[in-house]
């Protein structure tokens, strides 16, 4: 065992176990705690890949954005004391058959393929040749879905105001 | 930090797998509307994880897989602002974020 090894397998059996705990827990705030840690330890994984910017982004849209606004929307919404309701057995078994069959049936499918790794140098991924990458209207350049993306933030921007305000007129 | 001898694809892949199907079965097995957003939330990020480890071991030499998990967050961002937007006002209708009990639409 070394050391990434070591530090991957914490991480990832941080995101099992918690992902887990965060659709089985019956309280919802603690729910959403749960689906905290599961972020931040995905955000480790990218930082172990080597995506320092994709970890930051991870760390500030998810931890900081994500799981406020849905603490934010639970404590409009429900009692902090109530429980939630046991599923019903039908959801239960048609929901542990999915996921059971499923992770069963992707498993051997990935395990049974052998992927060639790469022989190609990478690319170094600091900050400058990312923003630079992004606003390249060149080959592999990014510009279009960048200014796509921004509409479409705009868009959900005014959209969930005026979904949300009270009074329409 | 060179992960390909420590750390085959398939083990990353697994976990992306694992992690995408809990939050299937979290839509499916819960009731309450923000459960089932948790729920997609985990789906989006196991995804965001394969894209990210195909894009470090099989392509390191574009930045394709980082720039798409980038575009995969900016929706995500937008949807859950959207999806909450929408829970609140199911809320102030209905008084309630239970899926069975907002059936008003149903014949």
């Amino acid at each position: 065992m070394t050391g990434p090894k070591i530090i991957f397998f914490i991480l990832s059996g941080a995101i099992v176990v918690f992902s887990i705990l965060s659709i089985s827990s019956r309280r919802i705030l603690r729910a959403a705690i749960f689906l905290l840690f599961v972020l931040v330890a995905m955000a480790g994984l990218y930082y172990m890949m080597n995506f320092q910017f994709l970890a930051a982004v991870q760390l500030i849209l998810y931890a900081g954005g994500i799981v406020v606004l849905i603490i934010f929307s639970i404590l409009l919404t429900s009692q902090i004391d109530s429980k939630l309701d046991l599923p019903k057995k039908g959801h239960l078994l048609s929901g542990a058959i999915t996921a059971i069959g499923g992770i069963m049936l992707s498993a051997m499918t990935i395990l049974q393929f052998t992927f060639q790794p790469a022989r190609l140098a990478p690319v170094d991924t600091d900050m400058r040749s990312i923003g630079l990458q992004l606003l390249d209207t060149g080959v592999h350049g990014y510009a279009l879905p960048f200014e796509v993306i921004s509409i479409l933030l705009l868009a959900a921007l005014v959209g969930s105001i005026f979904i949300a305000q009270k009074n329409k007129t | 930090m060179n992960l390909q001898a420590e750390i085959p694809l398939d083990y990353m892949i697994v976990l992306s797998t694992i992690v995408f199907f809990v939050g299937l079965m979290g839509v499916i097995i819960r009731r309450n509307l923000i459960t089932m957003l948790m729920g997609i939330e985990l789906m989006l990020n196991a995804v965001n994880i394969n894209f990210v480890a195909f894009n470090h071991y099989l392509f390191p030499h574009r930045l394709e897989g980082h720039f798409f998990a980038l575009i995969v967050m900016a929706i995500a961002a937008a949807e859950a602002a959207i999806a909450i937007a929408l829970i609140i006002n199911i809320y102030r209708q209905f008084a309630t974020v239970s899926v069975d009990d907002v059936d008003e639409l149903k014949y």
